[in-house]
């Protein structure tokens, strides 16, 4: 499943670039992109696990870019 | 500015003037008559620390988030590192105080950021507000009356409702009432479009008269509004050659110059080449000027700008990598049919023999042509202006490849070409004009000729010129006609070369043959209708599909969309590519440059770390405002 999500916000190019690159390694995740111009959050995962990794993203993006929610 | 930006604007205020005071404070000696010296340095280092703390805390905590990360070079590891370091040199008593500078240099870096946060909200703004052509709900009858639902939740086959100012929120077809459609924001077509039952229309354009009933021909997820949206936002995904570039540039760059900073702060004292206190300053504001986030940010940005200026003239381009071939492409392949000429089919001459009427002409070729379905028969029933009265037709039958033969009234007509003419004994005669040609004879009797041609559109003419004056050098047109058919088309239009006779297969071998005759750097560019195509559109280094409201296959397959048909639009589109390009180039050259300058002044010790704060937040600044310039497009 890929989906879609807002941010709220990535504040550069290069903290854009950073988050994706430690999204991606996170288990489960199949394909993320963080894009800063547009402000979005692509994810692809399993369906059945989806969830369960959407949560880790959203911790880990709050743990590397405190100011930046993941808007579900 | 939103919620967040405002209070960041506060406290750079708030840190602004408790820096002013202090700095007055100081200059005026009032430190020093109170804490005598060395008390007052101590206590301008803690006074300029409030201002500096209030501003900074949070780049300061970013950076040892990274440090703690592991990944440490960005700006705010650099700008940390600086500012920290000019407050340090309280510990080299001997040297003027740094505090002020080191506050500056934070307070300014906070300014800076916050421009470039608020400009950049600003286009994403605008480039959505030009987007914003999906429509909130539908109108669905129920039980009578006229209920809003979520566009996403109508099924194809209903029927929806769209009110005068109303956007239409899903493709489908007119079953009732008449109107004008707005398609601006889709085409950029200023003309509105009459629409009656049994017309397509296509969602995203605005209903402007009258009250549209439509049928729904696809769900809202398909319809063309949802598939543009989805494209633009995708976009920005697919990375230009420079804007990758930059950002290994970046990565390469940030820990090389904090490299040679320490060097230089560190060896030349070592080496005993002067104080301590005056080298590691130098270190300092190496590192302030080296920060490289005026190209990180103004790269993408023009590109954004770009896509988005260019969507607003109906021109969808897929990624910054496509803006960025287009602006070197120097040889545009045409499919003729559908790109330069409309289609369809028109009489374009009609030359009777002497002393016979033209009309005469027509009316037996329209009559004698009645039954066919063929579009050359509907070319010739469209141009002849009278009334068919199909009870005087007996006897028709066609003659494949050749004509039709008619009995009207009592006479027996032929139209067809040479060929039918031959069998039948009629001495025709042949015409200098480019085109399909229909002989009429009636009673054996050879009346005239008909000259049936595909249509050029009107601004075809003016697209390739265009071309031709934004560097294009050949313009190369594909077709199934025959070479003199093709030939004329070609002269008309000023085009370079032609390609005649091809059958559909033939295409991609001719394009990869043009492809062997190009030169390295040189791009060559496919226009295509998006029908039978996609191969050829996707060898192509640019593929240009146009016409391309309502054909998905076109919209997939391509890599610039172009939503009308106007030939016109391509030209228009190289140019916005070209402006990106040059704006982008511009904005890297200006930065670096200005940043190369103050860095080998800073490594002499003729820049100071004020000037330093120039060049990362001044050069930054200029360089975004230059690219929000791509967002600007000419309007014709």
């Amino acid at each position: 499943m890929r989906k879609t999500f807002r941010l709220d916000e990535i504040d550069c190019a290069n903290c854009a670039r950073k988050l994706q690159d430690s999204l991606a390694k996170l288990d489960g995740v199949e394909a993320v992109s963080v894009n800063f111009m547009t402000q979005k959050l692509t994810l692809s995962a399993a369906d059945d696990r989806f969830d369960d990794v959407l949560n880790s993203v959203v911790a880990l993006t709050a743990k590397i870019e405190p100011d930046c929610e993941i808007i579900r | 500015m939103n919620k967040k930006q405002r209070r960041w604007r506060n406290r750079i205020i708030v840190a602004l003037v408790i820096f002013a005071v202090v700095l007055v404070v100081e200059e005026t000696g009032v430190l020093a008559t109170l804490f005598g010296t060395p008390g007052d340095v101590y206590a301008s280092f803690v006074l300029f620390l409030i201002p500096y703390l209030i501003a900074g805390y949070k780049t300061l905590l970013e950076a040892a988030r990274n440090i703690r990360r592991g990944d440490p070079f960005d700006e705010a590891f650099l700008m940390s590192v600086a500012s920290l370091g000019a407050f340090a040199m309280v510990f080299f008593p001997e040297t003027d105080p740094h505090m002020a500078e080191g506050a500056a240099v934070m307070l300014f870096y906070q300014v800076g950021e916050l421009f470039q946060s608020y400009a950049v909200g600003q286009s994403r703004k605008s480039i959505a507000a030009m987007m914003d052509i999906a429509p909130d709900y539908a109108n669905v009858e129920k039980d009578g009356t006229l209920v809003q639902v979520d566009p996403a939740e109508v099924a194809p086959g209903t029927t929806i409702v769209v009110k005068p100012g109303e956007r239409v929120p899903i493709d489908g077809i007119v079953v009732e009432g008449a109107s004008q459609l707005d398609t601006a924001a889709l085409t950029g077509e200023s003309i509105p479009r009459h629409v009656k039952p049994g017309a397509d229309v296509i969602s995203g354009c605005v209903n402007m008269t009258g009250m549209l009933h439509i049928r729904t021909t696809k769900p809202f997820g398909e319809s063309t509004v949802s598939r543009i949206l989805e494209l633009v936002e995708n976009a920005s995904e697919k990375k230009a050659r420079t804007e990758n570039f930059i950002t290994r540039f970046a990565r390469i760059y940030t820990p090389a110059v904090t490299l040679s900073a320490l060097a230089l702060a560190v060896i030349p004292p070592l080496a005993g080449m002067g104080a301590w206190s005056d080298w590691v300053l130098r270190g300092l504001t190496f590192l302030v000027v080296s920060c490289p986030c005026a190209l990180v940010i103004s790269v993408p940005l023009s590109f954004f700008g770009g896509i988005g200026g260019a969507s607003r003239l109906g021109i969808l381009v897929k990624g910054s990598n496509y803006l960025e071939l287009l602006a070197h492409v120097d040889t545009v392949v045409f499919d003729k049919t559908g790109t330069l000429t409309s289609g369809t089919f028109n009489v374009v001459a009609i030359h009777p023999e002497a002393g016979v009427d033209p009309d005469y002409v027509l009316s037996n070729a329209a009559y004698a042509e009645a039954f066919s379905d063929h579009p050359i028969a509907v070319s010739v029933r469209a141009a002849y202006s009278g009334k068919i009265d199909q009870a005087r037709i007996s006897e028709v039958s066609e003659e494949s490849g050749h004509g039709v033969s008619a009995r009207v009234d009592e006479h027996v007509i032929l139209v067809g070409n040479d060929k039918l003419m031959a069998q039948h004994g009629a001495t025709w005669h042949d015409c200098d004009l480019a085109g399909t040609i229909l002989h009429v004879s009636v009673d054996g009797a050879y009346v005239g000729h008909i000259v049936i041609a595909d249509v050029v559109k009107e601004d075809a003419k003016a697209a390739i010129h265009d071309l031709h004056a934004a560097g294009v050098k050949r313009c190369v047109m594909l077709t199934g006609d025959r070479s003199d058919v093709a030939q004329a088309v070609a002269e008309q239009l000023g085009i370079d070369e032609v390609r005649a006779q091809l059958l559909p297969q033939d295409k991609v071998d001719v394009v990869e043959r043009l492809f062997a005759g190009e030169k390295d750097g040189a791009r060559l560019a496919f226009v295509g209708d998006g029908i039978n195509d996609a191969p050829v559109l996707t060898r192509a280094d640019v593929g240009i599909a146009m016409g391309a409201m309502g054909s998905d296959a076109a919209i997939e397959a391509a890599d610039v969309v172009l939503m009308d048909d106007r030939p016109s639009k391509i030209a228009q589109a190289m140019r916005v590519a070209r402006k990106t390009m040059r704006i982008v180039w511009q904005n890297i050259i200006f930065a670096l440059g200005v940043k190369v300058a103050i860095l080998a002044l800073a490594a002499v010790g003729i820049a100071g770390m004020w000037l330093a704060v120039f060049g990362d937040v001044g050069v930054a600044m200029i360089a975004i405002l230059n690219a929000m310039r791509c967002m600007r497009i000419e309007k014709n």
